[in-house]
């Protein structure tokens, strides 16, 4: 199929009308709102739920809360996570009347595609995804953060007991499908 | 809602005449006009779409000039997965770029083959070509880009410039 050009008149020969067409776009996002945002000197307000990076997070006396039971590190799918349990001969615990804790516990921050399986399936409530969207490096070594990192990242979360989410997430299950 | 920090050169407190010298300047150059290469693989390149759009505007950073030609282009950003069939591809656009040239490596996948522990993925874009700055995220922020490109700023500023300019570049330096 051939289309046919149509012959430019006069009026359109003088291109005014489309500069003109063309200022007013101009002119009216001049004046309307930015949207902008000034990255660094501007943050972005992070909503609840948000799925950042995960941390270890200790208990309301500042203890550590993993018990180092490795289903975050099977459940992980690019397996981001690498845990060293306490051997027969190493210390277990830090502290009186604690159960077993790791002796080292790695997040290879690159691997990880922040899915959140590992705050699911914690049963002892140690591991969250937190606010953290912008984490950068210059090397792959540096951006696999070991145990005392996550954990001073993570900060103390109060107000998580053990076990109480677990049951109410248990009763919420029950009445689930909503029975009409 | 926003938070609102300030930064930035004050000539109140600073003066109105800087002295520098002629590294510093040339580096001032070239930091602040990075041609970005985008090696979209992916779905990371999306967000690398939505770093170059209005809401976070990568021309702030000098950066908006998005050359798909490796000939015109300083830093490649590599976002999204890098199987073995394309990483022939990415080396060579890499090796066709000049000097001077540095690597971005956008999200899990480029950065290290994220979960893609798999026969056909290459295990981090670093293994054939030098990256220099590591974004993690899944695919991450356009924030996290932008951190990403302002840790390279600082890098390029740092760059001892004429002690380096006789040497070849990490691409000839290698081979």
């Amino acid at each position: 199929m051939i289309v046919k050009r149509k012959p430019l008149n006069l009026f359109e020969r003088l291109y005014l009308p489309a500069i003109i067409g063309g200022f007013k776009v101009t002119l009216r996002h001049l004046f309307k709102k930015k949207v902008t945002m000034q990255y660094p000197e501007e943050k972005w307000v992070v909503p609840e739920g948000y799925r950042g990076a995960p941390y270890l997070v200790k208990d309301q006396e500042g203890s550590t809360k993993c018990v180092s039971c490795q289903l975050c590190e099977f459940v992980c799918p690019p397996k981001a996570i690498r845990i060293v349990p306490p051997g027969p001969d190493s210390l277990t615990a830090d502290r009186p009347n604690a159960e077993k804790m790791p002796k080292e516990f790695e997040i290879n921050m690159l691997r990880c595609i922040f899915c959140g399986f590992c705050q699911e399936v914690c049963p002892e409530e140690a591991i969250f995804l937190q606010k953290d969207y912008s984490l950068t490096g210059t090397s792959r070594a540096e951006m696999i953060y070991n145990k005392e990192k996550l954990l001073a990242l993570g900060g103390v979360h109060a107000g998580v007991q053990k076990w109480k989410h677990k049951a109410e997430e248990a009763k919420a299950q029950e009445n689930f499908p909503v029975k009409v | 809602m926003k938070n609102t920090q300030e930064f930035g050169y004050d000539s109140r407190i600073e003066g109105d005449v800087i002295h520098t010298s002629v590294d510093a300047a040339i580096n001032w150059f070239r930091k602040n006009s990075i041609w970005p290469m985008p090696m979209g693989l992916a779905c990371c390149a999306i967000e690398l779409m939505a770093t170059g759009a209005s809401r976070f505007d990568i021309s702030r950073f000098g950066m908006e000039v998005m050359r798909f030609s490796p000939r015109q282009s300083d830093c490649m950003i590599v976002a999204g997965t890098v199987t073995y069939k394309m990483a022939m591809a990415v080396k060579r656009i890499y090796d066709q770029m000049a000097e001077p040239k540095w690597v971005i490596a956008m999200g899990a996948c480029a950065s290290t083959g994220g979960m893609y522990r798999s026969y056909a993925v290459l295990q981090g874009v670093d293994n054939i070509i030098p990256v220099d700055v590591y974004v993690a995220g899944c695919p991450p922020r356009p924030e996290a880009l932008l951190d990403a490109l302002m840790k390279l700023q600082n890098k390029v500023q740092r760059e001892p410039l004429l002690a380096t300019l006789k040497k070849p570049g990490p691409a000839l330096a290698k081979a």
